[in-house]
């Protein structure tokens, strides 16, 4: 196989997105990474909803489909269930994947379909000017919410553990490197992975990730999950995930914390509890927040082993089988 | 041996007008041929009435008479038993020449309970037989279905020639003599004695029924021999009890059918087998995704039993998703189809808009149903057409087809898929409830007979000319690259797209040249003329479309028994319309339009033509009848 670069992955159309858009900086880190799946661009294909991340699908030079709202992953789920030789891709954003397309991500993901869902969490709609997402915090105000907004915010990490995803992590638009490293392991996983990756809207939300992504805040307030290991963070002030009395899970102090309380991080186990948990831990509007891998469990994949012996027995099927099939009934003759 | 309680008197459950009684009475029994009859098993959703319809059409069918069915049933899977609500029945008409209706009035009505004759006796002519077990017109029964006073008791049934059997009676009798079987089985197996008694009746041949129940109920002895000694005694009731019944009914087989090999189909398992025969003769891969809805969901059954076909179901999440996975598997270059009902084609409007700015084959089957909303689930209807035209936002237009007959259904699924794939586009297939469940004699086709479709997939482009994923063909349709083909990468989507390039678009004239290049494509499918079945100097054409045409050609045969001119032609192709279409609709005086519904393709036609034709409208939840197609004409002919 011809050895694949970034370039190869990069259309001639016109990036259109704000300047600045936390958008520009997930498509780059995912051309750059392609080249590692080893899988040439006829054989990616990324189909993506609508809203602002719905673009995404016009600058990969992949096969592309820009859909309709939140059906991404129905449509997705059908082309895997013709293709199993592809690897398929599906962007979405909050409102996309969180509101109209609910269901359908509730479904691949409770299928383990093959996909790899990566959903740009920018907590507002951008592409139609500001309004509240579901993943916008109580009491945000923008133009459909002037007093604030009286919802509680989607978890997507929570709502895809619930839906039993196989794969589920978070990452952040701006640091490549985290973010390569989250798309690898989605990318080895077999089935569904979810991928939310925070992103900054600089027209509507500026700066709603700014304490995950600034360089000083950062280390204090990224929570890593990194696979066996304990889950520790904090530079200036270093902070310990532990285990509280009553059985959920607490941020302490490193100095308090009893080494054995610590949490070590398991993304193999089979129950999602430990990564429900975590999923419930920090703030994401101001706090600390878990990036990484929170799940990646082996389970059986959607249609795995029926999709290739059914395309088989479509090729056996000929004329003759037709024929059979045709008088597969009590048959009279007429002459 | 069969058991038979002594019957007291000869006259005993007998109730018989005078002239039927003259035509029994003293010239032994009655032996009489006739050209047609119409049969219909009634009885509580509980008591086998499908069944006994089903077998008593194979037996029909192996008997060479040409048949309609039209079972009906109840939207409750358990409504109490015993109630109206509950009354599940199963229409045969069949006849010694070609058949286009399941008939419109009985000519003989099988009642096992009091609701069933209840729902049923309203649409019986004088004269017409009832069979009903009197054993089921308890107190209790009569009251559960509305009688304050037993219609055998009142008079109700003076006009007909009734058959009163104590079917529930000789059944337990029955049961005594067989080794473990209870009251239960013996209840169970009254739907077996009522066919066995109507297969003697009408002189059906027994050995099909026999091998049925043999192989059904294997795994049963007990109630394989319950069910067996039931149909033979029913039988050997018809035989032996002359007081009771009057004699026997001899419908001679069709003599001027087609040579070839025939099965009964019904419309459900006709469209599947035309869209595995669209699959093997495109070497398309078949994937269905539906989500369960009456009555669409026989064909994910049905398809989903086909795995040896390679066909590929899905059962997805919502109505949307289905048609979803269905548009995704064509992207991948298998032939993606979803099927439906009404309120599913509502939601699967904006999937056929994708579809149709995207150009990417794609079938939506809609087995319509009485609406609006959840309207009558388990009744008929053709009133999605104007929704199939036209419901969609923006400039829209798609291909619509409608099946007219149960085993006609193949044919349109065939054309829908050959149509969808030759010309990149969403076509809706109408079917409706009727069709679905209706069955017919069917001369199966030749797989090697039926055309070729070829899905001409984009090969990998010159590396030196840029892929062009919105150049046309002759027949305006645009490559169908599929993930895979080496350099041929390109993005599409539900914006507009450029002509040619495919690059997302504003441009002003380039959305007025993709608008009308969508609308001419559409309009430039191949549709065959339209052919009239018409009588030389006929002034009146009616014009149907969808299931209707076995009426509508039975009306117009009674019309034209009366010496009358009329001509008649019928729609398979409901969007292109047929080029010919206008001129015929200029050459008669008037034009008659039956649907059912309130004028769906009258307006169409007012529309495209400018022509002033006439509507005749029903929306009862029930098929057309001749006899109401006949009256419209006779109307007209005034
Ligand atoms: S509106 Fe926000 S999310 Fe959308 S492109 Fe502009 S900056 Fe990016």
């Amino acid at each position: 196989m011809r050895t694949l670069s970034k370039a190869d992955f990069q259309s001639s159309n016109e990036t259109r997105w704000c300047p600045g858009c936390g958008d520009y900086a997930i498509l780059a880190s995912v051309q750059a990474f392609m080249p590692e799946l080893e899988v040439p661009p006829e054989r990616i294909v990324f189909v993506t909803g609508i809203g602002c991340a719905g673009r995404f699908s016009y600058y990969m030079n992949t096969y592309g489909m820009h859909a309709i709202h939140g059906r991404a992953p129905a449509i997705a789920t059908g082309l895997a269930a013709a293709r199993e030789d592809l690897s398929v891709w599906v962007v979405t954003g909050d409102g996309d994947a969180l509101s109209i397309g609910g269901n359908h991500l509730i479904h691949a993901m409770r299928r383990n379909v093959p996909v790899k869902v990566l959903l740009f969490n920018n907590r507002i709609y951008g592409l139609t000017k500001g309004q509240a997402s579901p993943t916008s915090e109580l009491g945000k105000v923008t133009k459909s919410t002037p007093g604030g907004s009286i919802e509680p915010p989607a978890n997507p990490i929570a709502l895809a553990l619930g839906a039993g995803a196989t794969f589920v992590a978070r990452s952040v638009d701006r640091d490549k490197e985290h973010l390569s490293g989250v798309l690898r392991a989605a990318a080895n996983h077999e089935g569904t992975a979810l991928v939310e990756i925070l992103q900054n809207c600089p027209v509507f939300n500026d700066r709603a990730f700014e304490h995950v992504t600034d360089k000083r805040e950062a280390s204090e307030n990224r929570i890593p999950l990194e696979h066996g290991a304990p889950i520790t963070f904090g530079a200036e002030r270093p902070r310990a995930v532990v285990r509280l009395p009553d059985g959920s899970l607490g941020i302490v102090g490193a100095e308090q914390a009893d080494a054995a309380a610590i949490v070590e991080h398991d993304a193999k186990r089979e129950s999602p509890d430990l990564a429900f948990a975590l999923s419930q831990l920090g703030d994401l509007t101001h706090g600390p927040v878990p990036l990484g891998v929170f799940r990646d469990v082996e389970a059986p994949v959607w249609g795995q082993t029926i999709a290739s012996e059914l395309r088989a027995a479509a090729t056996r099927f000929g004329e003759r089988e037709l024929d059979e099939l045709l008088h597969n009934a009590n048959t009279w003759r007429i002459s | 041996m069969l058991l038979y309680p002594r019957l007291d008197n000869g006259e005993r459950g007998y109730v018989r007008t005078m002239s039927a009684q003259a035509r029994v009475r003293g010239v032994g029994r009655r032996e009489e041929a006739r050209e047609r009859v119409v049969v219909r098993f009634a009885g509580d959703s509980g008591d086998g009435m499908q069944l006994a319809g089903g077998r008593f059409t194979d037996a029909t069918a192996l008997g060479g008479n040409d048949l309609a069915t039209f079972p009906d049933f109840p939207a409750e899977i358990r409504a109490p038993a015993g109630t109206v609500a509950g009354v599940s029945s199963f229409q045969v008409h069949f006849a010694s020449r070609d058949i286009a209706t399941p008939g419109d009035s009985p000519d003989m009505l099988v009642a096992m309970n009091p609701a069933a004759l209840k729902a049923n006796l309203s649409q019986l002519k004088a004269g017409a037989s009832i069979l009903l077990d009197e054993d089921a017109f308890s107190k209790r029964n009569l009251m559960k279905a509305g009688y304050a006073v037993s219609p055998l008791e009142d008079g109700a049934l003076r006009d007909f020639e009734v058959m009163r059997v104590p079917m529930t009676t000789l059944l337990l009798s029955l049961a005594e003599g067989i080794e473990g079987a209870s009251s239960r089985d013996a209840q169970h197996a009254r739907n077996l004695f009522a066919l066995g008694l109507v297969s003697w009746i009408y002189d059906r041949p027994t050995d099909i029924t026999v091998r049925w129940i043999e192989a059904k109920f294997s795994k049963t002895p007990v109630v394989a021999e319950m069910n067996l000694r039931a149909f033979k005694a029913g039988w050997n009731y018809g035989e032996t009890t002359e007081s009771l019944v009057a004699g026997q009914v001899h419908v001679a087989p069709v003599k001027d059918l087609p040579a070839g090999t025939y099965r009964t189909v019904n419309g459900t398992t006709a469209t599947a087998l035309g869209l595995i025969a669209a699959s093997v003769k495109s070497s398309l891969q078949l994937v269905l995704a539906a989500y369960p809805i009456t009555p669409a969901s026989e064909l994910l059954h049905e398809l989903a039993r086909m795995g040896r076909a390679g066909v590929r179901t899905v059962q997805a999440e919502d109505e949307i998703a289905a048609a979803g996975m269905a548009l995704g598997a064509s992207y991948g270059g298998a032939l993606g189809v979803s099927a439906t009902s009404g309120p599913g084609m509502d939601l699967k409007a904006e999937t056929i808009g994708l579809a149709a700015a995207l150009e990417l084959p794609l079938v939506v089957i809609d087995v319509q149903r009485a609406g609006p909303s959840t309207g009558m689930p388990t009744k008929t209807e053709q009133a999605d057409l104007l929704m199939a035209l036209y419901g969609r936002h923006g400039e829209s237009p798609v291909p619509v087809l409608a099946a007219s007959s149960p085993a006609q259904c193949f044919d349109a699924a065939l054309e829908a898929v050959r149509i969808a794939v030759r010309y990149r586009t969403p076509v809706i297939l109408l079917s409706d409830l009727f069709l679905a469940n209706s069955s017919e004699p069917w001369l199966i086709p030749e797989a090697a007979q039926l055309a070729a479709i070829d899905p001409h997939f984009a090969k990998p482009p010159n590396p030196d000319a840029p892929f062009l994923p919105y150049a046309r063909n002759d027949d305006l349709a645009r490559p169908w690259a599929i993930p895979g083909t080496t350099g041929a990468q390109h993005q599409i989507g539900g914006l507009e797209k450029a002509d040619m390039t495919g690059t997302v678009s504003y441009d002003a004239s380039n959305h007025a040249l993709m608008t009308r290049l969508r609308a001419a494509k559409v309009a430039g499918i191949e549709v065959p003329d339209l052919r009239v079945d018409g009588d030389e100097g006929a002034q009146l054409l009616l014009l149907g479309w969808g299931s209707s045409e076995g009426a509508i050609r039975a009306g117009v045969r009674r019309v034209r028994q009366r010496g009358l001119k009329v001509a008649r032609a019928h729609l398979h192709h409901m969007n292109p319309l047929p080029g010919n279409l206008r001129q015929v609709l200029s050459s008669y005086e008037r034009v008659l339009v039956p649907e059912m519904n309130e004028g769906q393709l009258a307006r169409v036609l007012r529309a495209e033509y400018l022509v002033d034709v006439r509507s005749h409208a029903k929306v009862e939840g029930r098929p057309l009848f001749a006899s109401e197609i006949e009256a419209a004409i006779l109307g007209e002919l005034g």
